[in-house]
């Protein structure tokens, strides 16, 4: 036999009240062996409070080549940002 | 380095690709598992990585020959966190390695059939203990010098492994100047060791960074892709301005009369190490290189009914559960 164990992705929560963050990846037979190897791999020190893991297979990305066209939607509205808006001092913070 | 003598591939490709390529690069961009790239980038940095994958493996071994052995009960359990990094670490490097589109398995295959290499350093034995401080204290020392800037690397994959890398570096570095100032500091037949495994592992540590610039064909390339940060004999000088100090400090003594602080060029002007030393352990005949592929051979055949055996449980766990829905 020879097969690889398949690729999980690693995300971890690295203190409570953050977003779970990719750190990398790893081979693993089945979540729950994926979850234990991402605790040796990737948390010998304490750099987490939990752990989600995803076959690697199972995420979709968008294109590079889809850089321009994905976002350009958002080029011309600059409006979005409240640095667009010029308020006058005397108003005071907004 | 952990990456010796890394040939770089010319490439041929689309021009006008190339072009808008090196623009990236030279904009400071990171070019991304999924992003274009030439063949050629693709190429060097999957024997680069795995190189550097390969060294940390093999690099645990020098050390877990100490484990059982180690002095106290707290060096044994640090050593061993230690050694745990250095799998940890070339964990890491794999999977980045992994994302330029070549296999784990292809990876340990070429190890172990000699197509890929690992450091010239991790062909020399450790022979008495003061040899745990000396690795730690100027191995990982010279390893830290190339993976810092490496922290910068073009390819997206290999900087963020090259941040965890260099987080847990420092412990490694500095346990081992604990072990030295321990032995340093010690009996008579303590300095004694500390002081051999200083002169055992000095030039091994120079010869770490490659051979000068100068004659190095794929330094040129390599630099203009940014997977190549600094030169080598710029690192090498860094390292001995560095290193000098510490051995003072320890009242052990570089084993190199040449050795001498050159006011001109604020640094020390130092004994370039065995060039063809270097080169032949590179070929695979260091004191220690036969060895170490056995024990990675003896690893990878012994660990294949584990491999198999959870890949036939994990069917088995998949196949009652689909049974139960």
């Amino acid at each position: 036999m020879k097969q690889e164990w398949p690729l999980w992705e690693v995300f971890i929560r690295g203190q409570h009240g953050l977003s779970h963050r990719h750190v990398g990846s790893l081979h693993a037979t089945d979540a729950e062996h994926a979850i234990q190897n991402a605790r040796d791999v990737y948390t010998r020190r304490k750099e987490g409070v939990s752990i989600w893991v995803v076959p690697a297979a199972d995420i979709t990305a968008s294109s590079p080549d889809d850089k321009g066209s994905l976002y350009d939607p958002a080029d011309d509205k600059v409006y979005r940002h409240p640095t667009f808006f010029d308020i006058p001092d005397d108003v005071g913070a907004m | 380095m952990y990456a010796q003598m890394i040939k770089s591939e010319a490439t041929q490709d689309d021009p006008e690709k190339l072009a808008a390529f090196q623009a990236r690069i030279d904009a400071g961009d990171k070019i991304e598992p999924k992003d274009w790239m030439p063949a050629g980038y693709r190429k060097t940095l999957i024997r680069q990585i795995g190189q550097h994958a390969h060294s940390e493996i093999v690099g645990q071994l020098p050390e877990g020959n100490w484990i059982t052995r180690a002095p106290t009960l707290e060096r044994k359990a640090i050593l061993l966190a230690k050694v745990q990094d250095e799998a940890g670490h070339g964990l890491y490097l794999y999977c980045a390695a992994e994302t330029l589109g070549v296999s784990r398995d292809k990876l340990t295959e070429m190890l172990l059939d000699g197509r890929m290499k690992y450091s010239s350093i991790f062909s020399y034995p450790t022979l008495t203990w003061a040899d745990m401080g000396a690795v730690g204290w100027l191995v990982d020392g010279a390893a830290i010098m190339n993976q810092v800037p490496l922290q910068r690397t073009s390819y997206g994959p290999y900087a963020r492994s090259m941040v965890r890398i260099c987080k847990e570096e420092s412990f490694h570095q500095r346990q081992g100047f604990d072990i030295m100032m321990k032995m340093a500091n010690g009996t008579e037949a303590q300095k004694r060791m500390a002081q051999d495994a200083l002169n055992r592992f000095w030039y091994p540590s120079l010869m770490m960074f490659g051979p000068s610039d100068a004659e190095s064909v794929h330094s040129e390339q390599s630099m203009r892709w940014r997977i190549k940060m600094n030169g080598n004999d710029e690192l090498r000088q860094k390292f001995v301005d560095q290193t000098v100090p510490q051995a003072e400090y320890l009242g052990l003594t570089i084993p190199d009369e040449t050795l001498a602080w050159n006011e001109e060029k604020g640094g020390y002007d130092f004994a370039q190490p065995d060039w063809s030393e270097f080169f032949d352990v590179l070929k695979g005949n260091g004191p220690c290189s036969v060895e170490r592929i056995e024990a990675r051979q003896k690893a990878w055949d012994d660990g294949a009914w584990v491999r198999e055996a959870r890949l036939a449980h994990a069917a088995k766990k998949q196949a009652a559960k689909v049974a139960a829905e």
